[in-house]
């Protein structure tokens, strides 16, 4: 599909669900955790058995409480509803859910390029089971039985729902990653996509630019990803666009997005939609959390990535909306960033603590578990002060990523000692006087000349030089 | 019967019956228009009180914030659950072929 997007624009509201970190799950004392056997995690409350009945977990409020107070949200008090509908996901054949009155209200999210993206709601609900469609290649319509697992049913989840304030793919993938390391930031979810304790369904939807009011939307399940989320969004985007400019419109329904084919399929339009009968759950009483407890959870916060990004920017003087200092906090390397500025590095030390950080260590971040702080910042102390190259710390941290160890010992087992200042001169004395023409060429003014000399200075020395130190040299010489 | 008809039709009782996958008779669906019509009907004499002032309930028992700790607990034991199942594959609740997504 080719469409010209140029005259249009997307408009994008996101809803996240995020399973919250406790023990327990929110309405009974089974077991939270994935990745167990089938219904091992299962009780009368959450199988909905009769005469059972919820009483809830203290620690899912608090989370909440914390998402809420991190999203700049009014905390206030709530009630639970009863959302009806028959699926076996939810043996009790409704979900526990909070309705028109949530226990976090309008907040905002500032994503780091600076857009304020508006939170409508973050409320509290329980996760469904998990079912599994045998037959008919897995498809849920030509599937001929389906088997569920109710390990999930009752998990505690909060729902966070953003205003249609984004305007492109980029930007709903740039807010789920700010939400993302709020969350985690916050201890509440661990936020990982690939094991679905975090889901994303965007509402999307078109209009001319300039045009005041919004398009039609639909709304898209099923992204595991944060690219599958950006080429659904792209997709479904060119899709609205070319159903209206070949004179057809947008039906408001739910879509389905199919990662393999790489686009969306009607799941159910609005005539089917569901009419989910809420009504309040008359075996839990409301939620009101006092002035104190809503205090203590503020004053229990932990600094938040967009402060950390500042503090980080303003500590190495790189800038606030730097890649290398977003990647750092959204990847949660920003303490090895402390420990460096504690160790007494300055800002330039900090500036290289956190390029190693965001390009080396990110690009193997599956091994940081390797990498101790104190290594980390003896790394940064060696290539600070020139007894280590900018290649060299790179090699010795690819080391201590992949096995561990001293950072000293591994520069001497490898070679790299530092080359004396004495040594370095007479190694650029040395490729100066084998190489008269191009130096002659460089010092009358060819200044392309510097890239040949530096080749060679690098040579001759193995790459142990410090090749600012080396630059340096070459233009004192030439002077 | 007139008054009872301007709150809730046949139509209505006959939507919330499928929504809740109730197969009634036509007979049933007169019946029920009717005692919901009553119901609805008593829900009115509340709505000629003078509620100024007055805060809404969400709860008719005094209590907030019913809370227990975060605390595991046993969980049934598998083999007894699945054995009340009807049907069981895979240690899964093996349950007939779904019709529609989930919501």
């Amino acid at each position: 599909m080719t469409v010209t997007t140029t005259d249009w624009e997307t408009v994008i509201g996101l809803e996240v669900h995020a399973e919250l970190r406790t023990e327990t799950k929110l309405f009974c004392c089974c077991r939270n955790s994935f990745g167990e056997e089938p219904n091992v995690n299962v009780c009368p409350v959450c199988l909905g058995l009769p005469g059972s009945l919820p009483v809830l977990n203290r620690v899912a409020v608090e989370y909440a409480m914390r998402i809420g107070t991190a999203l700049h949200c009014r905390v206030q008090s709530s009630i639970f509803h009863r959302k009806n509908y028959f699926y076996p996901d939810m043996p009790k054949d409704y979900q526990i859910s909070q309705y028109d009155i949530p226990i976090n209200a309008e907040g905002w999210l500032d994503l780091p390029g600076g857009r304020r993206v508006q939170i409508e709601r973050a409320h509290m609900e329980e996760d469904t089971g998990k079912s599994t469609h045998v037959g008919g290649g897995g498809r849920i319509h030509e599937a001929t039985y389906s088997l569920v697992d109710y390990n999930r049913a009752g998990v505690p989840l909060v729902e966070i729902v953003s205003a249609p304030d984004m305007r492109s793919a980029e930007e709903a993938r740039a807010y789920v990653d700010e939400l993302r390391s709020i969350l985690v930031a916050t201890g509440a979810s661990d936020g990982k996509m690939e094991e679905g304790s975090l889901r994303v369904d965007a509402n999307v939807s078109v209009r001319a630019k300039g045009d005041g009011q919004f398009g039609t939307r639909c709304e898209i399940k099923n992204m595991n990803s944060l690219r599958s989320l950006g080429r659904a969004i792209e997709y479904e985007a060119e899709r609205q666009v070319a159903l209206i400019t070949d004179g057809g419109s947008v039906a408001q329904e739910t879509r389905h997005w199919d990662e393999s084919a790489g686009r969306t399929g009607t799941m159910r339009s609005k005539e089917e939609a569901y009419d989910y009968r809420y009504f309040p759950e008359p075996d839990l009483v409301p939620v009101e959390p006092s002035d104190e407890w809503i205090a203590s959870v503020a004053a229990s916060l932990p600094r938040l990535p967009a402060q950390r990004r500042s503090e980080i920017a303003a500590a190495s003087g790189m800038g606030v909306e730097s890649e290398s200092v977003v990647t750092v906090v959204r990847l949660g390397l920003d303490g090895y960033v402390d420990a460096v500025i504690a160790s007494g590095a300055g800002e330039r030390g900090t500036a290289i603590a956190v390029r190693r950080l965001a390009n080396e260590v990110a690009a193997e971040i599956g091994s940081a578990a390797h990498l101790t702080e104190p290594a980390f910042c003896r790394l940064i102390a060696m290539e600070s002060d020139g007894s280590l190259t900018t290649a060299q710390a790179r090699t010795v941290l690819r080391e201590l990523l992949d096995n561990g160890g001293e950072p000293d010992a591994i520069a001497a087992r490898l070679g790299f000692e530092a080359m004396e200042a004495g040594d370095l001169e007479a190694v650029v004395d040395q490729v100066i006087s084998a190489h008269p023409d191009e130096w002659s060429r460089y010092v009358a003014g060819e200044a392309k000349l510097a890239g040949f000399f530096m080749n060679h200075i690098k040579a001759a020395t193995e790459g142990k030089a410090d090749m600012k130190a080396a630059s340096a040299l070459l233009r004192s010489r030439s002077a | 019967m007139s008054a009872m008809a301007a709150r809730i039709s046949t139509g209505d009782v006959a939507h919330v019956a499928r929504l809740a996958r109730l197969e009634l008779t036509p007979d049933e669906l007169e019946r029920f228009t009717e005692q919901l019509g009553a119901v609805l009907e008593h829900a009115r004499d509340v709505e000629a009180l003078d509620t100024e002032g007055v805060p809404p309930t969400a709860h008719p028992l005094p209590l907030v914030n019913v809370l227990r700790d975060d605390v595991v607990r046993p969980s049934l034991d598998r083999a007894e659950v699945l054995a009340a199942a009807p049907a069981v594959e895979a240690n899964r609740f093996r349950v007939p072929r779904i019709l529609g997504d989930a919501p």
